[in-house]
């Protein structure tokens, strides 16, 4: 049994203050995400979401010249480019794609040109790696408060918008008619998006930051029939994710004779698509046998 | 400036703006910007798996590239397309940061694979950049008219006998090729902003698609060149010059037409 206990839970595991930080940090960034991220899948925001992840790395990367929190620099590089995308972006769809996509590209330029800054001039080359694809384990104990606190605010503002929000995700005429103020309710969102992306690229990095938005909730809105079935089962799916991809990173510590461990982003992006492709294939055996009882049941819902 | 090993990647950047004018042009009428950003950022772990295992760069990107596109296409088949896209991309992403950390000593080499540096183009990688671009550009124009219709509205598309489906692969399959050649000279990050940018822009200047296309190319090229001689002026990244440039190119192009319609 205990043979069975050291095989899941290499040595250490519990009494090290790093994993300790990284799953609270994790699991908090997770439940944010995921949440955050149902309202973004519904709402077709997706490149939205991932350009803010991507434009982070702008941040985190200025916030490493400057010697300041991460987080701060993600929030920050953030609301700019959540203004810039939606005074550019205001007239439709494809309009709004283009304008994310200029915005995404001279935010990566910034990028590419702090980074290259920070190399010239503290010559840590490791900056780069470390702001795109993150380390859950190296986040700092010290920013732990101001990740409680951004999850709290996050839960406020989601319980405050979350009936208008639901209703303006589904069908904004409607919403219209039903006296919600619609561009208040996109301008408040983009506003959560923001902060529960900086979360989420303070644990996995910037450019995978877009796994814990997306992932979960794509999975759980395949799964589930009502939206607070899926914020939950999104949450579940995000924070078990991130939890084992903790305890994997740290048994591959073990797995080969040079000790060099596997990075914790691999595995919470890898069991999140494995998450996904699983819900496709129960979704897709569910319907096949729908078909076989009543087919006009899958007809009119297809 | 235009002497050497510069002659060579100036020949290739103007090859590389060439095929991101007319591919980019497609991409902002089909509203495919997040496909096109997703191409190029998931070809990049292909780089990476290039380095850790040696075998030819271009080789890894195409190679990831096609998965893009495979991936892609397929949860697209029942997910939301823009949700498609971002779970491809990050499934590609994750694995590169695998590759990263397996080849942490190349970190500088991963920087300019993720930027843009101005490196020695050689010869031979010259030639077969071209030949990758004719077969674009080719591709393009055989397919000129169903990829535009189709772009315009799929279910005209449709009435004049083309599959919107089938339109869809064979044009992200050409944005994927695209994507892999311009890789190692503007950096994965900002290959997508090449194509979107400068096109994105000539297509508020003109709407005849001919005058768009043709614009795009000029404008495309315009800032690949501005973007060459300023980084190699300042040593700094070829990406932040590109990056800002076809910003600058977009918000000029909307102020002026702006300005144009108040008057």
């Amino acid at each position: 049994m205990s043979a069975l206990f050291h095989a899941l839970f290499a040595r250490g595991l519990f009494s090290n203050p790093a994993v300790h930080t990284a799953a609270i940090v994790g699991a908090l960034a997770a439940i944010s995400a995921s949440v955050a991220g149902v309202f973004t899948v519904m709402r077709g925001q997706s490149f939205a979401g991932h350009a803010l992840g991507d434009l982070g790395a702008a941040g985190g990367s200025a916030a490493a010249l400057l010697g300041i929190s991460p987080l701060v620099g993600f929030v920050g590089i953030g609301a700019v480019a959540a203004v810039a995308m939606s005074t550019l972006g205001s007239h439709g769809r494809r309009d709004r794609d283009v304008a994310t996509g200029v915005v995404l590209g001279a935010g990566l330029g910034v990028t590419g040109l702090l980074l290259y800054l920070d190399t010239t001039h503290s010559s840590t080359t490791g900056a780069a790696v470390s702001v795109m694809f993150g380390s859950m384990f190296a986040v700092a104990p010290s920013t732990l408060p101001a990740v409680v606190a951004a999850t709290g605010f996050l839960a406020l503002c989601l319980g405050a918008l979350y009936r208008p929000l639901l209703l303006s995700s589904v069908m904004s005429e409607l919403a219209a008619v039903q006296g919600v103020r619609v561009a208040l309710v996109e301008a408040s969102f983009l506003g959560v998006l923001v902060v529960a992306v900086a979360l989420s690229a303070l644990t996995v990095g910037a450019v995978l930051a877009t796994a814990l938005l997306i992932g979960p909730a794509a999975t759980a809105i395949r799964l589930a029939r009502s939206p607070g079935t899926a914020i939950l089962v999104a949450a579940a799916i995000g924070v078990g994710s991130t939890w084992m991809a903790i305890i994997l990173a740290y048994d591959s510590y073990y797995w080969s004779a040079s000790h060099s461990g596997w990075p914790v982003s691999f595995f919470v992006v890898s069991l999140i698509f494995v998450a996904y492709l699983v819900a496709e294939l129960l979704s897709s055996v569910g319907s096949r046998l729908a078909t076989h009882r009543d087919p006009s049941v899958s007809r009119t819902l297809s | 400036m235009f002497s050497g090993f510069m002659v060579n990647t100036w020949l290739a950047a103007t090859v590389v703006a060439i095929v991101a004018g007319v591919v980019g042009f497609f991409v902002v009428a089909r509203g495919a910007s997040f496909a096109a950003h997703a191409l190029c950022a998931g070809a990049f772990p292909g780089a990476a798996a290039a380095l850790v295992l040696g075998t030819s760069t271009l080789g890894g990107l195409v190679a990831f590239a096609a998965l893009g596109v495979a991936g892609i296409t397929w949860i697209n088949r029942k997910g939301r397309r823009d949700v498609a896209t971002a779970l491809t991309l990050v499934t590609l992403l994750g694995l590169g940061a695998l590759f990263l950390s397996m080849a942490s000593e190349y970190a500088p080499e991963v920087e300019s694979l993720l930027f843009g540096q101005i490196l020695g183009v050689s010869s031979s990688e010259l030639v077969f950049l071209v030949l990758v671009a004719t077969l674009c550009v080719v591709t393009i124009g055989v397919a000129f008219r169903p990829l535009l219709l189709t772009s315009v509205n799929e279910d005209l598309g449709q009435t004049q006998g083309i599959a919107p489906k089938r339109a869809d692969l064979a044009f992200l399959a050409i944005l994927g090729l695209a994507t892999a050649m311009a890789v190692p000279v503007v950096g994965t990050l900002l290959v997508s902003t090449l194509m979107v940018g400068p096109s994105a822009a000539a297509q508020i200047l003109s709407p005849r698609p001919f005058v768009a296309l043709m614009a795009s190319i000029a404008l495309a090229a315009t800032t690949a060149w501005l973007a060459v001689a300023l980084a190699y002026r300042s040593g700094w990244p070829v990406g932040f010059f590109v990056g800002t440039i076809a910003a600058l190119a977009y918000l000029t192009a909307r102020a002026s037409t702006s300005a144009r319609r108040r008057c």
